[in-house]
């Protein structure tokens, strides 16, 4: 009578199902990558993160950019100004802390050291803050962390101007720290005594966000 | 004089057509929240992160409350039913299609419960959470593509739309596609 006996495949197809899926938390990381470069991804692999209910508006003639806090020569740039500072690019991957990444970003824009040594920093001066026009978003880094050779405040992205979705018409770019970190829509960068929580830090999230290494990844 | 037989209960009608109705609700907005262009043109994404996230409790609610206030027995026996790979009042594929539905509703669900609660608690982050999510998004959309080119497109199959909407079926239709669920006629 065996071949009677009831084919129950179904309730092992669901468990087999949903194992899969559970368990790929623990192994599913080293297929986001290769999710990541399937040509059909969407947007490039991009998702848009914002914390206010609209996106900030970039209007180049009424949109300044002010640097100050603890520094000697505090300047506000506008637009054009902010262009005519000495530029670099950097390719790098970026990656966001809940798992998705983008390789190779083109990202043109100005190195916060050079921006520094155009408002000369006070010696009591140990952190930056970031302050998007993305209302309450704010983030820190370290002096230190800010003075790398490859942390920008980038206007462009891919060869053009910084779209509004990725932060028009300036973004920082910490290539070494998980996105969170890479403020966008930056309004203001202060120059203060020490680091504090940012907004997604308040939430729980590392200050030191480095790639890899932090939030528990 | 046409015949129909009786295929799906309210219960079973009902329990499709909230889970079809949440599903294309948590597709929409789940879409804004995923796709760039759709994120940027829409926007207010606080707002519509807390409708996805009430769309999937309420996903879940709905589907429990179906079962519960309705005919459940007539539920647990379908799903015996689905269980057993024969041809019965379902062929294997329609059973497959449910049983990786029902796999895929709970991975949602538990996959956006982890997303929302690692946003507030590091220890609920997990470096793959969103790639499950993003992966049973694609593998639920080719599932319903298919299934919709069954219940609507395909001439031989549509028919089946009648039962999941009316709750009869032709019989002779229901004899040809289920044999064995439906007696032969009487001689």
């Amino acid at each position: 009578m065996d071949d009677q006996a009831p084919k129950k495949y179904g309730r092992g197809l669901f468990l087999v199902t949903v194992a899969g899926g559970l368990t790929s938390l623990a192994w599913g990381r080293s297929f986001s990558g290769a999710l990541s470069k399937v040509p059909f991804s969407p947007g490039g692999g991009w998702r848009i993160y914002t914390v206010a209910p609209t996106m900030p508006t970039f209007d180049p003639a009424t949109w300044r950019l002010q640097v100050g806090g603890l520094v000697d020569k505090p300047v506000t740039l506008d637009y054009h100004e902010l262009r005519s500072l000495p530029r670099t690019t950097e390719i790098r991957d970026f990656h966001c802390v809940t798992g998705w990444s983008v390789p190779h970003v083109h990202w043109s824009g100005v190195r916060l050291t050079d921006l520094f040594e155009h408002v000369k920093p006070q010696f009591s001066a140990q952190a930056v803050r970031f302050t998007s026009a993305e209302v309450p978003y704010v983030d820190y880094l370290t002096l230190q962390q800010a003075s790398l050779h490859d942390v920008l405040l980038a206007y462009e992205m891919d060869g053009k101007p910084l779209p509004r979705e990725h932060g028009a018409p300036v973004r920082l770019v910490m290539p070494e720290m998980y996105g969170y970190k890479s403020v966008k829509w930056v309004s203001r960068v202060d120059l203060v005594m020490q680091a504090d929580d940012g907004y997604w830090e308040q939430l729980g999230y590392d200050r030191d966000a480095w790639v890899g290494r932090s939030n528990g990844l | 004089m046409t015949t129909y037989v009786r295929r799906f209960s309210r219960t079973e009608r009902t329990f499709h057509w909230v889970n079809a109705a949440f599903f294309l609700y948590l597709l929409a907005t789940g879409l804004i929240l995923y796709l760039p262009t759709l994120s940027k043109d829409v926007g207010r994404r606080p707002l519509i992160k807390d409708m996805h996230f009430w769309g999937g409790v309420g996903w879940l609610a709905a589907l429990a409350l179906v079962a519960l206030a309705g005919d459940s027995r007539g539920l647990l026996r379908t799903a015996r039913q689905v269980e057993v790979f024969e041809h019965d009042r379902f062929n294997v594929g329609q059973k497959i299609n449910a049983i990786l539905t029902a796999a895929f509703t709970v991975l949602f669900l538990v996959s956006g419960l982890l997303l929302w609660l690692g946003e507030r608690d590091t220890r609920f982050r997990f470096a793959s959470t969103v790639t499950l999510h993003d992966a049973l998004l694609y593998a639920s959309l080719i599932l319903l593509v298919g299934h919709l080119y069954l219940a609507v497109i395909h001439p031989a199959t549509r028919h089946s739309l009648r039962g999941m909407t009316l709750g009869t079926v032709n019989e002779d239709w229901a004899r040809r596609h289920h044999p064995d669920w439906v007696a032969p006629p009487k001689q």
